[in-house]
């Protein structure tokens, strides 16, 4: 029912929508998330936004998804927004304007893929450190990678 | 050797010069958990606080994406270690949902019945620490004999105190040991007995009203703006439970009561976990009455895998059993979001499968994280000492919210 009125209200602020295992999925250009998002909160309840993160597509041309999930608490549904972005320019505009959460959960796509969140003036490292190099969770970041805050101790040669 | 902080904090100038900047963690004995704040101080009162988590980052979802599906489920136990099986169980029914499996009935009620039982022992755990914090050391004991008691009972049916990869896709590892259930009772009627004197001791004790009623007061709104979920929401008077709102496993079936707060301060929250508790009884023994009969995993060899006793004497299991654990299972492509009512809120698997072996991405919705967001509106005002009640009722769980 609310799924239906949103593809039928919000037809303009969205390109494709589909359905995955009972949740309504909206896929949309970065400039529209803004206005969606504002429209979703205010009309259709969406006052719970739950998630941020991203998918990385290497071969892919725009790379990467920037997935949202919101809840609407008086509905009890759950939706999901992809917005496309490309390496060379991964931004997408910030939610800290409608939703305190987005603060945190933002700091960590911005860390973990590299994303940015334009108009959210506190990107710090969050579950990362301060001074760490490349985006641990795209595909070209080896797993086995190192890169210690403090050297590993020298293997004492002789005595004990 | 030079000195690098791992952190940065914004607060590292105060406004007024008579305030102090204040580091606490991120090993700190009274925070169960590895967090540092760095709050600013004017006298007793807190002005500023910067929280930093992270300490306890393992990678989880990098790891994931170069595991098989079944590999990934000891993973999973390290998230909330206080409540292994809630998790475990999330982490399968969003790979069952894209699989498509439709696991057994008692199956379904077992999980439900367990993901109780855990939640038993998870908010347990989480007043004993915070009371223990406030200095009731009597309470404390009381509640971790209790958890103890748990902890044995479900080592005895999984076979690990607190990681008990109990899961599997499909099904569960094992059915339940003989005389399972009835020890179950012993323990739930141990459990009323101890939660009674804990009420005693607590519900109208001067000393614990002092530091928790009206410490950490958040509205609805605040709420649900900041991103809480589970009891922390509830205790603000929003009666929202995935277990009533979007049911999964044995809920629907079962009759049960979502208790909720009236202020959503610290006392508010202790006691919606308190009640919680009764509620979680009745329905472990709602699902033990109704525990119906049956296998407790699907029969579908793409997925489970075969018995050892056909492993050992058939050439067909043998190759069964090689695939599932070499290649893994086969997970057909798309994307899942499956969230579970954890004790501490929601917990949620978004899941991308490419059809290979193991995820393509995988994501964690941790409530922790999502509440650590908005911990400093919880502590700016408040005492200095009121940080560790209010941040020991919040339950920050360092494997969950740090991954």
């Amino acid at each position: 029912m609310i799924y239906q009125k949103i593809t039928n209200n919000l037809k303009d602020l969205f390109d494709r929508s589909h359905d995955s295992h009972g949740m309504l999925v909206l896929e949309l250009s970065p400039e529209k998330v803004l206005p969606l998002v504002t429209r979703l909160k205010e009309e259709f309840g969406f006052d719970l936004f739950l998630d941020v993160t991203a998918v990385d597509y290497p071969e892919r041309e725009p790379r990467f998804d920037v997935v949202y999930h919101f809840y609407s608490s008086n509905q009890n549904k759950r939706i999901r927004l992809k917005v496309q972005v490309p390496e060379t320019e991964p931004v997408v505009p910030t939610l800290t304007g409608l939703y305190g959460s987005a603060r945190y959960l933002e700091r960590e796509t911005h860390e973990m893929y590299g994303i940015r969140f334009n108009g959210n003036d506190d990107l710090r490292p969050i579950l990362l450190y301060e001074g760490f190099v490349g985006h641990p969770l795209r595909k070209d970041y080896p797993i086995d990678m190192e890169q210690p805050i403090v050297e590993y101790r020298k293997q004492v040669e002789s005595g004990i | 050797m030079e000195y690098k902080s791992p952190v940065r904090s914004y607060l590292e100038e105060t406004a007024d010069p008579n305030n102090v900047l204040v580091n606490l963690g991120p090993s700190h004995p009274a925070t169960h958990g590895t967090i540092q704040i760095i709050a600013e101080l004017d006298g007793e009162t807190v002005k500023k606080a910067d929280i930093h988590c992270g300490y306890l980052h393992r990678g989880f979802e990098k790891e994931a994406e170069h595991h098989t599906y079944h590999k990934i489920i000891p993973y999973t136990d390290r998230l909330n270690y206080c409540s292994s099986l809630n998790n475990n169980f999330a982490y399968a029914e969003a790979v069952e949902k894209l699989l498509g499996i439709e696991i057994t009935p008692r199956c379904k009620w077992l999980r439900t019945l367990l993901s109780e039982y855990n939640r038993v022992a998870d908010h347990v755990t989480c007043i004993a620490a915070t009371v223990m914090e406030m200095g009731a050391m009597t309470a404390f004991l009381y509640l971790m004999t209790i958890r103890d008691y748990i902890f044995e009972h479900l080592n005895h049916l999984t076979g690990a105190r607190l990681t008990y990869s109990y899961v599997r896709i499909g099904g569960l590892s094992r059915d339940l040991p003989e005389g399972w259930l009835e020890r179950l009772e012993e323990i739930l009627q141990f459990h009323e007995r101890y939660i009674n004197r804990i009420h005693g001791l607590l519900d109208r004790n001067r000393i614990f009203i002092d530091r928790t009623r009206n410490v950490g007061v958040m509205t609805p709104e605040h709420a649900l703006n900041w991103g809480y979920t589970g009891p922390i929401l509830r205790s603000t008077g929003i009666p929202i439970d995935l277990r009533k709102d979007s049911p999964y496993l044995a809920y629907p079936e079962l009759d049960f009561e979502v208790p909720v707060g009236i202020k959503g301060d610290n006392y508010d929250r202790y006691y919606v976990r308190m009640r919680e508790m009764d509620e979680s009884l009745s329905m472990i023994r709602q699902c033990v009455k109704n525990l119906p009969k049956g296998p407790v995993s699907v029969v579908d060899s793409r997925v489970v895998l075969p018995e050892k006793s056909r492993v050992y004497t058939q050439t067909e299991a043998v190759i069964n059993h090689f695939k599932l654990i070499i290649d893994g299972i086969k997970v057909p492509a798309g994307e899942v979001y499956s969230a579970h009512e954890a004790p501490n809120g929601e917990l949620g698997f978004y899941l991308v499968s490419d059809g290979s072996g193991h995820p393509y991405k995988m994501h964690v919705r941790s409530p922790s994280f999502a509440h650590m967001g908005g911990m400093h509106t919880l502590l700016e005002g408040y005492q200095v000492a009121d940080i560790i009640a209010t941040f020991g009722s919040m339950n920050m769980i360092g494997g969950e919210c740090d991954r």
